[in-house]
């Protein structure tokens, strides 16, 4: 706004460095500001022109017939002078200095500086700070229960039929997660597949077992990775998305207005993409079993000259029903993972642009954490069980 | 038109709001402390103040999206910042609220926007329902806009469908808040005058968050000013009143800067 200002109009003459002399005469002192003073040329002297202004001194003008051009560096000099004076009860001579800087500075000192704005400096304390997170990770705990109860009664609602949602938003949300998702679980899954058969068979042909891959693949991927490659991916593509979404609802304030007419924003926006995802993610895993599958027949054909009908048999031998639902029973648990914690972040989420940012991050990250971890707690219970 | 009853003739004028010893915070950081005021039905008040006073929080503590952290706003003499959930939900169908951007649910046309509290809370047909939406968006000037998402629409025509939507249920209280900002002259005073409509017609009560002093000297009947530096309401009345008020703060609020009292003195 108040870019550069010349004072004279000699700026065609080499320009003098900025200089700042102080003198004091019987408890007035004089500031005599000289040369070019702009925030890219130079280093403005604050601290040594604030170390002179004490309770000492009665008065504080300035001399500034020597100043050729000043920007904000200047401006902001005298703004801590300024401040600086009415600390130690020093007078500040607003008169003696130019029009453009004193109309300036009248308007920097006009609004004095409110208690607010120094949130947050106060010194490093272990203590207040361990206090806090204790006090945010208590309210996090609570809040995330809250959150769990609020989709449990909404679930049981949507059984009794119930359920405040919108039929088309289910259905929007079930095509955004499932056929609209089939490409890049397809891809993944027959990667994996592949990646499988390929580590696998050259290990089993040192005994001449090539035939095995099939088991291997088939097991691999209906137990483990079927569900926990679609998980991954759909913390990525479609929990992100929801965290994202509910996010900028929540800038827009769109959960307020829901929250002020009555409607639970649970009921309405989370408990429909729960649903979805309940309901396409063993679908999905299902299909990424065959993809995957699929990867290992094209390498153990491929590289070891395994037939159709062989690799099918095999791999109809090797699996059964207990080894196929313990994949799509785990990725009825990934799918409420993914869907729940990436609403949930979005309605945590901070009112603003960057904080919609953070949501989804963490949606990602914490979705995927929470899959392993839970897959974890599964091959625990599945041996303990011997599933 | 009308889904409950507005003004029962044995009821004698009530106060709708009662804001006592209201104190706001975030966290340990205190906006507002000290609120003592009521809103009486059929009153058009305004919540004037500086930016960042705490006006909009205010207003948020009114409609319940914020909890205080010490005092009780009243309801119709009913506890409503303590007020359990279901008892709370009832007394939230009794208002509408325009929030600043409007706030339009983005996956819904406008029709769908306004429609969703009418089939959500009233037994309405899908026939009354669309005759309604009809009636309000043509009511905020945007009749023929019905099949519109709002990211296709300006953000002036969003705020008047928020508008829109906070009247579908004919709601006991609305809530405005910044009602005029981003909007032009002509819909900003086509604005304060569906507000007055609003109060004359179906004898709702109106809460507005503004600093609009057009607004303001034109339809408020009272206002309260929350003042910055003290932290607290610095005062309450008509506008009028208030031009004259003995706190210097209010006096240059309500005179673009400058204080009549002391015509030499420039504020800055």
């Amino acid at each position: 706004m108040f870019g550069f200002k010349t004072v004279k109009s000699d700026a065609a003459k080499p320009r003098v460095d900025a200089e700042a002399v102080f003198s004091v005469d019987c408890g007035r002192a004089v500031l005599r500001l000289s040369g070019v003073w702009l925030v890219s040329r130079n280093r403005t002297p604050t601290d040594e022109v604030l170390r002179r202004i004490s309770s000492e001194i009665d008065s504080l003008s300035f001399d500034t017939s020597e100043l050729k051009v000043f920007d904000s560096a200047l401006v902001s000099l005298l703004f801590k002078c300024y401040e600086s004076c009415s600390q130690f009860g020093v007078d500040f001579d607003f008169e003696s200095l130019p029009d453009g800087l004193r109309n300036l500075l009248r308007l920097a000192v006009a609004v004095p500086e409110a208690d607010a704005s120094k949130k947050g400096s106060d010194s490093f304390n272990i203590i207040n700070r361990l206090g806090t997170h204790a006090i945010k990770a208590v309210d996090s705990f609570a809040e995330r229960c809250g959150f769990v109860g609020e989709v449990s009664i909404a679930a049981v609602k949507a059984v009794f039929g119930k359920a405040r949602f919108r039929g088309c938003d289910l259905l929007s949300v079930i095509q955004a997660s499932g056929p609209e998702a089939l490409p890049i679980v397809a891809l993944i899954s027959f990667l994996v597949g592949l990646i499988l058969a390929f580590v696998g068979a050259i290990q089993l042909a040192k005994y001449g077992s090539e035939i095995f891959v099939a088991d291997l693949v088939g097991i691999a991927m209906c137990r483990e990775m079927g569900a926990i490659m679609v998980g991954i991916v759909m913390s990525g593509r479609t929990g992100a998305a929801f965290a994202a979404e509910l996010g900028s609802m929540k800038v827009n304030e769109e959960i307020s207005a829901f929250r002020t007419f009555g409607i639970s924003p649970i009921e309405f926006l989370v408990f429909p993409r729960i649903l979805a995802l309940v309901l396409m993610f063993p679908l999905l895993t299902i299909f990424a079993d065959v993809i995957g599958m699929l990867g290992g027949f094209v390498i153990g054909s491929g590289m070891f000259d395994i037939s159709y009908d062989q690799y099918v048999n095999r791999t109809l031998t090797a699996l059964n029903i207990v080894q196929i639902s313990t994949g799509i029973g785990k990725s009825l648990v990934f799918g409420i993972i993914v869907a729940g914690i990436g609403c949930n972040m979005g309605l945590r989420c901070e009112n603003s642009s960057a904080g919609v940012g953070m949501a989804t991050t963490s949606s990602v990250v914490q979705s995927i954490t929470w899959i392993i971890v839970a897959d974890a707690i599964f091959a625990v219970i599945f041996t303990i069980f011997d599933i | 038109m009308s889904n409950t009853q507005k003004q029962p003739a044995d009821v004698p004028p009530e106060e709708i709001f009662r804001i006592e010893n209201l104190t706001m915070a975030y966290g340990d950081y205190v906006v507002m402390r000290d609120l003592n005021f009521t809103v009486g039905r059929g009153e058009i008040f305004f919540i004037m103040g500086g930016s960042g006073c705490g006006k909009s929080t205010l207003l948020r503590h009114m409609i319940g999206l914020i909890k205080p952290a010490k005092g009780t706003i009243f309801f119709r003499g009913k506890n409503f910042s303590d007020a359990p959930e279901k008892e709370k939900i009832e007394m939230l169908r009794q208002f509408g609220v325009l929030y600043q951007g409007g706030a339009l649910w983005s996956s819904m046309t406008l029709a769908e926007n306004v429609s969703l509290p009418l089939r959500e809370f009233s037994n309405v047909s899908e026939r009354e329902a669309a005759d309604i939406v009809d009636l309000k968006l043509s009511l905020v000037g945007l009749n023929g806009f019905g099949s519109f998402y709002p990211s296709e629409i300006s953000g002036g025509m969003c705020k008047r469908a928020g508008l829109a939507r906070a009247i579908a249920l004919d709601p006991l209280v609305l809530f405005f808040d910044e009602p005029s900002a981003g909007l032009d002259p002509v819909s900003s005073h086509r604005l304060d005058e569906l507000i007055v409509q609003m109060r004359d017609s179906l004898g709702a009560t109106i809460v507005v968050v503004s600093h609009e002093l057009a607004s303001i000297f034109d339809i408020a009947d009272r206002a309260i000013f929350l003042d910055t530096a003290t932290k607290t309401q610095a005062a309450i009345g008509s506008p009028k009143d208030l031009l004259n008020s003995g706190n210097k703060d209010v006096r240059v609020f309500l005179n673009r800067g400058v204080d009549p009292r002391a015509e030499k003195e420039s504020v800055l």
